[in-house]
């Protein structure tokens, strides 16, 4: 599996159970350099459970996972280096200014920013007006913007993302799909999972199905669009339920 | 370099929260003048009951307004979810911890010297000579009750019952090091050499390397769950 150095979130056989209730089973992914997967379901289908796994926040029950041929249950540090996750939550704080929380953040990653660095990836989100201004002050879509700044200043190799378009505008939706156009283009690989099939889904390359606890489709985008995915992602739903 | 400038940049941050919202320092300071009022409302003006119990009820002072303050220490993590974030950041976990216990450390020395004023003021007693001693024992009594406090509040961060746990397995564990910090303080009020309670120093230095150690391996292993 490590020898497929295209390969930068590898995951085999995945299962993970709350309190006897399975939320993934037997779950296979490959996401390669360059690739964009956009990860689908409904609520509740295991999509983030799925996204924080690979972050090493959450302990599978069972299975492998590999982001960028590290073990994420033997080395977690290892995988760490290479990952940027977009989660629900903001990960800001409320009384430190955007400028502020870059700075905090980028050093306790161990790459401490430079003062150009910082202000070049307020200016890439469009907060470099409110870039001394505390979170506190910041609309939800503000702060999505400023955890993407936070993304692009970490430099991963790999990006997680749960939800990224949920709360941007069109002007912000624009730039991140821009934006997530040009890491693939740089080697980056992107695990997204999205509810969306406008703006956004371009990014995507493939669409897998979470329904059931299991990957039920996964398929290349371009051939069928958007809209052959949307069909198809309504087929997965149906059948397992 | 790196492990001291991410310990640092958990210190700062800390700091530049608490002084912009004053969140904990101003619930502390008010918490610390009930206090105040109780203590003085049950002696009185008993001058000896007073000096007798004054070493005593500092630290009980120090203790429950430590409670509240410790007990807060990961409250700025759990909003937004920043504690995933710290989680996730690569590298030595413990500089995190060890910027911690220096907020930790830093907001309980200032309140503590708050407390001190206003116990001079409020029961008239001169402290005035006893400063150096006195602040020698808080500086070594605190450092004790902010690395285990610092510890335990990581690890009940996400419980449930964690204003329940948190002083319930705190308490037992800081009996030594509030045995020492009372014995001490009442020497240096008492304006004893601090050469006559070298033991209890010893025993409160012991405390605080044998803490910090602790907390210092085993903190990673805690936010990791």
């Amino acid at each position: 599996m490590t020898g497929d150095f295209d390969l930068l979130i590898t995951v085999r056989g995945l299962r993970k159970a709350y309190a006897g209730h399975l939320v993934l089973d037997k779950v296979d992914l490959d996401v390669r350099r360059g690739e964009g997967v956009a990860l689908l379901g409904a609520n509740g289908a295991g999509k983030t459970t799925l996204l924080r796994i690979v972050a090493t926040l959450v302990r599978p029950t069972s299975g492998r996972v590999l982001v960028a041929g590290a073990d994420c249950a033997r080395d977690p540090e290892a995988a760490r280096r290479q990952l940027g996750f977009l989660a629900h939550g903001s990960w800001l704080y409320e009384d430190l200014t955007a400028l502020e929380n870059l700075h905090f953040w980028a050093t306790l990653g161990g790459r401490p920013a430079s003062a150009s660095e910082v202000c070049g990836a307020l200016a890439a989100v469009d907060l470099e007006r409110w870039a001394n201004e505390r979170v506190r002050a910041f609309s939800a879509g503000m702060k999505r913007r400023l955890s993407i700044a936070r993304l692009v200043i970490a430099r991963p190799r790999v990006l997680l993302l749960d939800e990224p378009f949920t709360g941007l505008d069109q002007q912000g939706a624009k730039w991140l799909e821009e934006h997530l156009q040009t890491f693939k283009s740089a080697g980056g690989a992107i695990l997204m999972s999205t509810h969306s099939f406008g703006r956004g889904f371009g990014v995507a390359d493939r669409a897998a199905v979470l329904a059931g606890g299991r990957i039920t489709a996964d398929t290349a985008v371009a051939p069928l669009g958007a809209e052959g995915v949307r069909r198809l992602y309504e087929l997965a739903i149906e059948e397992s339920a | 370099m790196t492990y001291a400038r991410r310990a640092w940049i958990v210190l700062w941050k800390d700091v530049v929260t608490e002084r912009r919202s004053k969140e904990t320092l101003n619930a502390l300071v008010f918490f610390s003048l009930l206090l105040l009022f109780i203590f003085q409302f049950t002696l009185g003006d008993d001058r000896e009951r007073l000096v007798a119990a004054l070493p005593g009820l500092l630290w009980l002072g120090f203790v429950l307004s430590g409670l509240v303050g410790l007990g807060r220490t990961f409250l700025t993590e759990r909003e937004n979810d920043c504690w995933d974030g710290l989680l996730l950041a690569p590298g030595d976990k413990s500089a995190i911890y060890l910027g911690k216990v220096a907020g930790n450390l830093a907001l309980m020395l200032v309140v503590e010297a708050i407390l001190l004023a206003l116990f001079a003021l409020f029961f008239n007693v001169d402290i005035g000579r006893a400063v150096p001693a006195l602040s020698l024992v808080l500086l070594l009594g605190t450092v004790g009750f902010a690395a285990v406090g610092t510890l335990f509040a990581a690890m009940t961060a996400h419980v449930r019952a964690r204003e329940l746990l948190f002083p319930v397995l705190l308490l037992p564990v800081e009996v030594p090091v509030l045995l020492a910090s009372v014995k001490a303080t009442e020497a240096a009020l008492a304006g004893e050499p601090l050469s006559a309670v070298a033991h209890w120093l010893k025993l409160l230095v012991a405390a605080d390397v044998v803490y910090l150690v602790a907390g210092l391996l085993t903190f990673d292993a805690l936010l990791e769950g």
